[in-house]
């Protein structure tokens, strides 16, 4: 585990490393995801309260299911390239306390 | 924060995301006054998670847990949307802009920090919040809280009228507080109906007969039955008609 081990290895990286991955649209695209993932976290957030007290409503499950796959799939496509949106998904880099965090202006 | 839907099996897990997003173009320390009252005061977001973590413990049945347990965590990730609305609204606010926002005294006590009290600068306490370890008692108290936290949330969009940014933030947090309550209704509910069954035993090894139950449902549900559950029904048919995709089927 040293330096070069992010510099070097595309294959083994799971989240690219400072500008490497930067072209003109790197910014732009990652507000477009992050809205996306927030729009069906927010749907799942619901969905998550209504089940808890209508647990047999097959519509709300079957929802919640496909919605929480789609998630699944936006949130690994999306930290691939921009870093960690929790502590434990791995990173060759420690990218977790890259700024901004969700409190401060920007478009977490 | 979102509260997560990690992978991992963790107990609560930090997402990275606001639940809503907050982007206060101007400072104006003269709202954030008021609005501390939702992170630190008596119907603000501490209390309201503390008070559902704290009594999810004492429920009878998986519903009413669960409930309490996801509400309870939602709940912590609107705390943070308060308290980012308070720091964007004073981090960048000059000496002056405070003062003139009445600011002051919690300014020499806090600075531009986030510091949990109400509007009229009480410190939060847990006198807020009441944990009876009785089901019914509990969830009524639920019931209440939301409506206090709609209300509150209400008296702050008009006090926080001219500033756009602000008043959107509000509004969702506003409209999440009467789902809660809905949610909530139908917990009590669902306990209410089990209660009522003759073989349901309660944790404290309370066993009521059939003849006690009655008595108690029909004396306690008097006043809960007409107006609430009609709140309940046409808003689960408001439900029904704009949120789900899958109206067709």
């Amino acid at each position: 585990m040293n330096n070069e081990t992010c510099e070097n290895n595309v294959e083994q990286r799971n989240c690219c490393c400072d500008n490497d991955c930067c072209d003109n649209n790197y910014d732009r695209d990652r507000k477009e995801m992050l809205m996306k993932i927030k729009e069906y976290d927010f749907a799942l957030d619901e969905l998550n309260l209504y089940l808890d007290t209508h647990p047999d409503d097959t519509q709300a499950l079957c929802l919640h299911n496909n919605y929480a796959r789609t998630l699944k799939d936006l949130e690994t496509q999306y930290q691939k390239v921009y870093g960690p949106l929790n502590a434990n998904y791995p990173c060759n880099k420690w990218r977790w306390l890259e700024e901004p965090w969700p409190w401060e202006r920007g478009i977490m | 924060m979102a509260l997560g839907k990690g992978d991992n099996v963790v107990m609560w897990d930090y997402k990275k995301i606001l639940q809503y997003p907050i982007n206060i173009k101007n400072p104006d320390p003269r709202l954030a006054k008021v609005i501390i009252s939702q992170y630190g005061g008596p119907d603000g977001e501490l209390a309201a998670s503390l008070r559902y973590l704290s009594q999810k413990f004492g429920m009878p049945d998986q519903n009413a847990k669960a409930i309490l347990n996801d509400i309870g965590t939602e709940e912590l990730a609107h705390l943070e949307m308060v308290g980012t609305l308070v720091h964007q609204l004073t981090d960048n606010a000059s000496i002056n802009e405070i003062e003139k926002g009445g600011l002051s005294p919690y300014y020499t006590d806090h600075g531009v920090g986030v510091y949990p009290q109400s509007a009229s600068g009480t410190p939060f306490t847990a006198a807020y919040i009441a944990v009876k370890g009785d089901p019914i008692a509990d969830l009524q108290e639920d019931l209440a809280a939301e409506q206090k936290a709609r209300a509150t949330y209400e008296k702050l969009i008009d006090l926080c009228r001219d500033n756009a940014d602000v008043v959107d933030v509000l509004k969702f947090l506003r409209q999440r507080e009467v789902v809660h309550f809905q949610r909530f209704g139908e917990a009590l509910r669902n306990v209410q109906d089990k209660l009522a069954q003759k073989k349901f035993y309660m944790n404290n090894n309370f066993i009521p007969s059939m003849n006690d139950t009655n008595n108690t449902i029909n004396n306690m549900t008097a006043n809960l039955n007409n107006d609430n559950m009609m709140n309940y029904n046409s808003n689960m048919a408001d439900y029904n008609s704009n949120n789900c995709g899958c109206n067709n089927r």
